[in-house]
């Protein structure tokens, strides 16, 4: 199985943790699994919103010391 | 100790510079060579492009000679570099040459790939180039009327060319007496109308009320440019008259063929700027794959740590600061007037209104860039 393909959009502004895995997403395989790392609350609604409006698969968010992890996989 | 700069844009000149007044004495004595390679004998000021697509100004406004942008004692050759053999300390440039280093400092910008989505660049106007900017403004100056569509691709560099194209394509098309004959539609990748939430908050307002339709979380999938209708990933499709782009970009080619980075983006240290797993060679600019902004300002604060890092490890053998995050951008907002927004890795951007003054304050700073190229400013 792929490693899991991290996207550290931590302290991002701009642009920003989704745009972070917006361009991750164009360079990974379907199938693969990312983990977004975000400082951003915002990221945990706006990622799984996007994934959904796009096609992608959302996994999980989890959040540890004000760092949320979300994982997803790319579906198409 | 032999440093060598990759790259003359204003990332590359500014840390050249930089190195070169807190190193005069060791350049005079021999102990430190700073040597710049790059693929252009001449400096661009990238922003102008944009005032040259709505036609405020003009093609020789953008350059300078690169060399007479450099402090004394920096050794500059226009002979880019073909070839990294990073384990030996050295590049091999297009000319043959090899350069060894202790330091090196990878500043080779990025590029518009408009050709990675398909249709685009049949299809749409950009302004990332003078060739396509001049293009762009022939355009809309034979353009009478209809629905124009500013679509942004990523990553890209100048984070708030976006808005400030629609903005500035607004007052454009008011200035020629036909902005009633002329829809803006905007759209941008993710759910708000810019990556900046506090941007977004001040900019969403300001297109409802200048009649800007905008469609957010549209990530552009290809363009049929024989219909003239853009569609996105998101399923959704849109007509148009005219397409402008932001396009979606990509680091050096040289850099994806020598493995540096995947697309050209180097895995940077986002505090000290080094290549990751390597300590003597570091990037910065747009080259970088830190989550910042690909913006000049971010070159140029990037520029001014590694500056003071480079020289102190000549000086004392160890680095003394750390990158920040610090960008600063203008935006301009339609001719006359701008905003600007400042943030780091900790602090988020707070644009005030837009003034008049900010906008004198962006028009003179395209004339004060080039005290800045020059490691002054």
């Amino acid at each position: 199985m792929a490693e899991k393909k991290i996207v550290d959009g931590r302290g991002s502004f701009c642009p920003g943790p989704l745009m972070e895995l917006i361009v991750a997403l164009k360079s990974s395989q379907v199938g693969d699994e990312l983990e977004v790392l975000s400082t951003d609350k915002g990221s945990v609604s706006d990622i799984p919103e996007w994934l959904n409006k796009v096609g992608h698969e959302y996994i999980s968010t989890t959040e540890s010391e004000g760092v949320w992890h979300i994982t997803l996989r790319k579906s198409k | 100790m032999k440093i060598l700069i990759v790259g003359g844009g204003t990332g590359g000149t500014i840390l050249a510079n930089n190195l070169a007044r807190r190193l005069t004495s060791e350049l005079k004595s021999g102990k430190v060579r700073i040597t710049m390679l790059s693929a252009s004998d001449k400096h661009m000021y990238q922003p102008g492009l944009l005032y040259m697509a709505v036609g405020k100004m003009m093609p020789d406004e953008l350059y300078r000679d690169q060399a007479s942008l450099l402090e004394p004692g920096i050794n500059f050759h226009v002979d880019p570099v073909e070839e990294f053999m990073l384990d030996n300390n050295q590049v091999k440039t297009k000319s043959g040459k090899v350069h060894n280093y202790d330091v090196m400092v990878i500043a080779t910008g990025s590029r518009m790939f408009p050709e990675g989505i398909p249709g685009m660049t049949e299809g749409a106007e950009t302004f990332y180039t003078e060739e396509t900017a001049l293009k762009m403004f022939k355009t809309l100056q034979a353009f009478q009327g209809g629905k124009v569509v500013i679509t942004v691709g990523v990553p890209h560099k100048c984070p708030m060319a976006p808005l400030e194209i629609t903005f500035m394509l607004h007052d454009y098309f008011k200035d020629r007496g036909i902005l009633d004959k002329v829809k803006l539609h905007y759209t941008y990748p993710i759910g708000r109308v810019h990556s900046l939430e506090n941007v977004a908050k001040w900019a969403t307002p300001e297109m409802d009320r200048l009649g800007i339709k905008y469609e957010t979380f549209f990530n552009i999938k290809e363009v049929d440019a024989a219909n003239k209708v853009l569609k996105s990933e998101e399923g959704v499709e849109i007509k148009y008259d005219l397409l402008i782009t932001i396009p979606t970009h990509k680091g050096m080619e040289v850099l994806e063929k020598n493995g540096l980075g995947a697309n050209g983006w180097i895995p940077t240290n986002r505090t000290q700027l080094n290549m990751e797993g390597r300590s003597n060679v570091f990037a910065l600019g747009d080259t970088t794959n830190i989550p910042i902004s690909k913006a000049g300002s971010t070159a140029h604060f990037e520029a001014d740590t590694l500056g003071e890092n480079i020289a102190a490890m000549v000086k004392i053998g160890m680095p003394v600061k750390e990158y920040d995050g610090k960008v600063f951008c203008f935006i301009e907002v339609g001719k006359d007037r701008a905003t600007y927004a400042m943030f780091d890795y900790k602090n988020p951007p707070d644009p005030k209104a837009p003034t008049k003054a900010v906008h004198w304050f962006k028009l003179a700073y395209n004339k004060l860039y080039w005290i800045s190229a020059r490691g002054l400013l």
